[in-house]
């Protein structure tokens, strides 16, 4: 089992999702997030005065797959939420040692 | 004799300008700062509003309006002694206690102005005591000079509604309080934006709102004065905001909400001392003056001096108020204007008028000297960089503005 974590651009969280459920991925956990990467933020003006944006937001998803559907999933992500633009984003892919849904206790391929 | 006209209109001014501190000033200044610490400065200008009240009865209102000599006023109206029901103030169609309450509202307002100076990293305590010292040992004896029949009054000055006694005194001793106290923790490199430009322009159409009871209240009547000091305050205050947005997009490429309505408030402190003096075309002319001249001032405080006027009021409303206290010598002739008091014409009455700010200028900065010195030798001016970087709300209040 695959954990797939992406770093996106908050506006295409939409794309994303129909993305993944068109290939079918039935759970996805989102957060909003800040960072930044190799631009290090971006600058506002106020008042005539330049404030430095070090971090700058960013939703974060999480998927759990099995192995078979890692490559499907980051394919899928990659091609919704690239919009060509710096700040796309990254997708990191881990080892999952183990699942268990919480309310029937099933674990492994059959908890996913 | 009363007129009941001029007291409605008077006893509706005085609301509008109480408006224009609670909420308007809080809200346009906490906008300005880190989430952190908005109620801090929320609570800055609710409690000097509430303080400088109290002040203003017990002796504020005596020293400024009763008569004394040319630099202060007298002591026989303390705590209000003597006011009657029904008795009009001089010259006026005014119940006194409409007259006494109207300029309450001033005396609340301008002390709030220089909340802006001193944001994000100033005691309470110190916040308390210096607004009422600054009330007595400035603003009331200014106001005595301008209004109350003291020398400047006596020279032919022009102040409508507070360019010189509202705006300066408020203006420069923003300027000298921020030096004394030092910079926010990161200024200027890595001082935080905004945390709400909308309520930045919340607070600030309040302003614009409340800045009819502001000068067209100023004529403490209900009449062709009134009505002309309102049209020319709302013509500086549109070209003052159109100003401050062109010049944004020449330099930045985008005009931003702050840069309009700091361009609102410019205008509009601009107009102030001349609103009853100048028509449509003055109005006009003084919105585009305050926008360019303090859109350069913003950028000599911050960026060439590089003084901690944190919320710019030296600049937006002390040059703005002198400017537009200089250029009534000259615009009040335009057409639906009133000429000048001075016999010799524009020219007399600007040497009168820069007398008025220059003076004002070297008491103001004077004054909040002595008064900054002394708190800071005795209860301390300035919060731990440990509070300050926690932030005001929580160490000063205890109090979270944004909770989950």
């Amino acid at each position: 089992m695959k954990y797939i974590t992406a770093i996106i651009q908050p506006h295409r969280l939409d794309k994303v999702r129909e993305a993944l459920g068109a290939i079918g991925v039935h759970g996805m956990t989102a957060s909003d997030v800040y960072g930044y990467g190799r631009q290090k933020g971006h600058t506002e003006v106020y008042r005539g005065a330049e404030y430095e944006i070090n971090y700058v937001p960013k939703v974060k998803i999480e998927i759990a797959v099995s192995d078979g559907q890692a490559e499907a999933v980051v394919e899928a992500v990659t091609e919704a939420a690239r919009s060509g633009k710096i700040g796309d984003g990254k997708i990191f892919v881990f080892d999952l040692d183990e699942v268990r849904r919480i309310r029937t206790g099933e674990t492994g391929d059959n908890a996913l | 004799m009363t007129n009941s006209g001029d007291t409605a209109w008077i006893l509706t001014s005085t609301a509008l300008v109480l408006l224009m501190t609670l909420p308007g000033l809080a809200l346009f200044y906490a906008g300005l700062v880190q989430a952190k610490n908005v109620l801090s400065v929320l609570m800055h200008c609710i409690t000097i509003a509430a303080l400088a009240s109290v002040v203003w009865v017990i002796c504020g209102y005596s020293l400024a309006f009763e008569a004394g000599n040319a630099v202060i006023g007298g002591l026989d109206r303390v705590l209000l002694a003597g006011l009657e029901r029904g008795a009009a103030f001089d010259g006026t169609g005014l119940p006194e206690s409409v007259f006494i309450m109207f300029q309450m509202t001033f005396a609340i307002i301008t002390p709030a102005l220089i909340v802006g100076a001193f944001v994000e990293r100033i005691r309470f305590g110190a916040v308390m005591v210096f607004s009422v010292a600054w009330l007595l040992v400035v603003y009331v004896p200014v106001t005595h000079w301008v209004w109350g029949g003291g020398w400047l009054a006596g020279l032919g000055v022009m102040d409508y509604a507070g360019g010189i006694v509202v705006h300066v005194t408020a203006g420069v001793s923003a300027l000298v309080i921020a030096a004394m106290l030092g910079a926010r923790d990161g200024f200027p490199r890595s001082i935080r934006p905004p945390h709400a430009p909308w309520m930045v322009m919340v607070g600030a159409c309040l302003l614009w709102v409340g800045w009819f009871g502001f000068n067209a209240g100023s004529a403490l009547g209900a009449g062709g004065d009134a009505g002309m000091a309102m049209l020319v305050t709302h013509l500086s205050a549109a070209v003052g905001s159109l100003t401050w947005l062109v010049i944004e997009r020449w330099r930045f490429g985008k005009p931003s909400v702050v840069g309009f309505v700091t361009g609102t408030i410019a205008g509009l402190a601009t107009v102030t001392p001349a609103s009853g003096f100048v028509g449509p075309l003055g109005g006009i002319l003084l919105g585009l003056a305050g926008g360019i001249v303090c859109y350069l001032a913003v950028d000599l405080v911050k960026h060439r001096l590089k003084i901690d006027d944190s919320l710019d009021v030296l600049a937006v409303h002390g040059v703005g108020g002198a400017t537009g206290t200089l250029l009534v010598a000259f615009l009040a002739f335009l057409p639906g204007g009133t000429g000048v008091n001075a016999e010799g014409g524009a020219m007399s009455q600007l040497v009168v008028q820069l007398a008025g700010v220059g003076a004002v200028t070297v008491w103001s900065a004077l004054a909040t000297f002595v008064i900054v010195k002394v708190i800071a030798m005795t209860i301390g001016l300035r919060v731990s960089k440990e509070q300050e970087i926690e932030g005001l709300d929580f160490t000063a209040h205890g109090e979270t503005a944004y909770n989950p």
